[in-house]
């Protein structure tokens, strides 16, 4: 009897979480169906398959959607966050975790209270200062802000992978005359490589997804970012539905790819940002 | 601040042993110990001046606008009191929009907490297809907001060619969720809580497996059930967990905008207004950044409160 019951919610248990599964990727799944049809095929039925592979809507999509500049926009501005990120994370973890300074409680404290500063609060006088300065349009000026607001985050988790770094290594460096920036690049770093892939994977999705900042400040046609290439293109082409989907699959397939690859990193950088022991 | 003070007290201990060294040693020792403090400083500063840069001064300065009539194009400005809050809290709007995002808070604490707590539950107990069932949970997390609401809009919720309207067209009458004044802001917060449970699942989980695996035994030993299982043995071990990630939501709650934006720009006739999209609409489409400010500064209010909260749930990370 009891075997029995408990074979029954086993099965209970597979049936949700097919049905959760299947929830998250359904709208995705309408999306590459649909991107092979044309407008009056999605327009007739949404779940119905397409006839064939036809490759027409991802060329149209690819020169409307102007992707070809966005994802170089995209990529400079990510490469330019997750850069200025990784440098100044780095160094300022390293120090934070070893209590190298008096007044390390206040820059952690500093950098908690400014993780949660909402956007909003400071969004408008750096517009204003983005205007005065002309760097509204400047895909890398607006890659360091990114930065500069994902800064606490990096920090803490690149000090808690500093924590990891045994004090004797550090110690035997010093020991054999190593200066600071030679103990950093030479002992340390290794050591605590993973949380540099960690931290660049994590700062460099919330760049390439970031929509406030990014739409605010860059709004001149060539400055435009991929997903807000897209955008632009959803108010002046909305009508076909199949190259609007055949857009969608251009911006998410890479993504997708990427982070089943690294899902590993992704996964940790979500967890060690938020679980308390 | 008890944190604070138990986090400082290392490095006093270390002052307080100096004198013992006895003087020469000590002059001898503090040359490369200044040194090498200065040099910490110098690692420190880049993270600390550009995020003070990006966010202290311009925060600052919406601290002050928000007294001020500025219009957010030229440098005058006059200052005007309370002006700029008398007339929002004055504003029916304004009330709309702190409702909405109270319902908005409502409805990610419990709906996806409470698929995020039982997922990670089922996965708990299957360690072969949990890889799996994460990465497909977290798909529409890490895919950015643009390309999420614009696929929601044009192939689930689009009255011509959605699976909506394919719906009304065929008998099934879903209406128009998006259009109507009291189901908008649940088919915008329905996308949002479909791009954000995943999340929570792998946040949960990872918690639970922090539980010892020994407690788990001796529970199932002395016959525990499924529910005093998890009530007695894996809610303890989570509950800070829980708590923090309900203090995270109800922050983003009372910031949430991209989704709204991107779907109903607050719409129709203000029944998806957030403050948010209520503050975004008075500095780029009627240029007042005095009020814009003002209603950041109420916004970063509610921040600052969920902030003190998070700083104390996150004490004992300082003592790590």
């Amino acid at each position: 009897m009891r075997g029995h019951a408990r074979h029954i919610t086993a099965v209970c248990g597979h049936v949700l979480l097919l049905a959760f599964g299947a929830t998250a990727l359904f709208p995705l799944l309408l999306v590459l169906v649909n991107s092979f049809k044309d407008s009056s095929a999605v327009t007739a039925n949404p779940l119905s398959l397409p006839t064939g592979l036809n490759f027409e809507n991802f060329r149209q999509a690819w020169s409307y959607g102007h992707f070809q500049r966005g994802f170089i926009n995209s990529f400079i501005l990510t490469f330019t966050a997750v850069l200025v990120v990784l440098v100044c994370s780095s160094l300022a973890g390293y120090v934070l975790a070893g209590k190298k300074i008096r007044i390390w409680p206040a820059v952690m404290i500093y950098f908690m209270v400014s993780m949660t500063v909402p956007i909003q609060l400071f969004l408008f006088p750096l517009y204003f200062g983005f205007s005065r300065l002309h760097l509204l349009g400047n895909v890398a000026a607006v890659g360091v802000v990114i930065a500069a607001i994902n800064m606490p985050l990096a920090v803490f988790l690149m000090r808690t992978f500093f924590l990891k770094v045994p004090k004797e290594v550090e110690e035997a460096a010093l020991v054999d005359g190593a200066n600071t920036f030679q103990l950093l690049r030479s002992v340390i770093l290794p050591v605590v490589s993973p949380g540099l892939v960690t931290v660049a994977t994590i700062v460099g999705l919330m760049a390439w997804n970031e929509f406030l900042i990014t739409s605010t400040f860059l709004q001149g046609d060539s400055s435009m970012t991929a997903t807000l290439g897209y955008l632009s293109m959803n108010g002046t082409f909305s009508t076909n539905q199949g190259v609007m989907m055949a857009g969608a699959v251009i911006l998410v397939g890479p993504i997708i790819v990427i982070f089943v690859m690294l899902q590993r990193y992704f996964v940790d950088g979500f967890v060690s940002g938020s679980v308390k022991g | 601040m008890p944190a604070t003070e138990a986090a400082a007290r290392p490095p006093r201990r270390i002052a307080a042993r100096r004198p013992d060294t006895g003087a020469t040693a000590g002059r001898r020792r503090a040359r490369p110990r200044r040194r090498s403090t200065l040099t910490s400083y110098l690692l420190v500063a880049p993270a600390v001046l550009l995020s003070a840069l990006v966010v202290v001064v311009p925060g600052v300065l919406t601290a002050v606008a928000a007294f001020t009539d500025w219009d957010g194009i030229g440098l005058k400005a006059r200052w005007i009191g309370f002006a700029n809050f008398s007339s929002i809290l004055r504003d029916p709007v304004f009330t709309t929009a702190l409702g909405n995002n109270i319902r908005w808070m409502l409805l990610f604490l419990t709906i996806p907490v409470a698929i995020g707590l039982l997922t990670a539950l089922l996965l708990l107990t299957r360690p072969r297809s949990r890889t799996l069932y994460q990465v497909i949970f977290l798909v529409p997390y890490v895919l950015a907001p643009i390309t999420n609401a614009i696929l929601w809009l044009n192939i689930v919720y689009n009255p011509l060619s959605g699976v909506v309207g394919y719906a009304n067209h065929h008998g099934l009458n879903l209406g128009e969720p998006l259009s109507g004044l009291h189901t908008a802001i649940y088919a915008v917060a329905a996308v949002d809580i479909w791009h954000f449970w995943g999340f929570l699942t792998v946040i949960y989980l990872a918690a639970l497996r922090q539980t010892p695996v020994e407690q788990v035994e001796a529970a199932l030993v002395e016959g525990a059930n499924g529910w005093q299982l998890f009530r007695y043995v894996y809610l303890p071990g989570i509950k800070s967990t829980l708590q923090l990630m309900w203090v995270m939501i109800i922050i983003f709650s009372f910031l949430a905008f991209d989704y709204v934006w991107l779907m109903t720009q607050g719409g129709p006739a203000h029944a998806t207004e957030m403050l948010s999209t209520y503050a975004y609409s008075f500095a780029f489409a009627s240029f007042q950044f005095g009020k814009a400010a003002a209603v950041g500064l109420i916004m970063s209010l509610f921040g600052l409160i969920s902030s003190f909260l998070y700083t104390w749930l996150s004490r004992k990370d300082l003592n790590a």
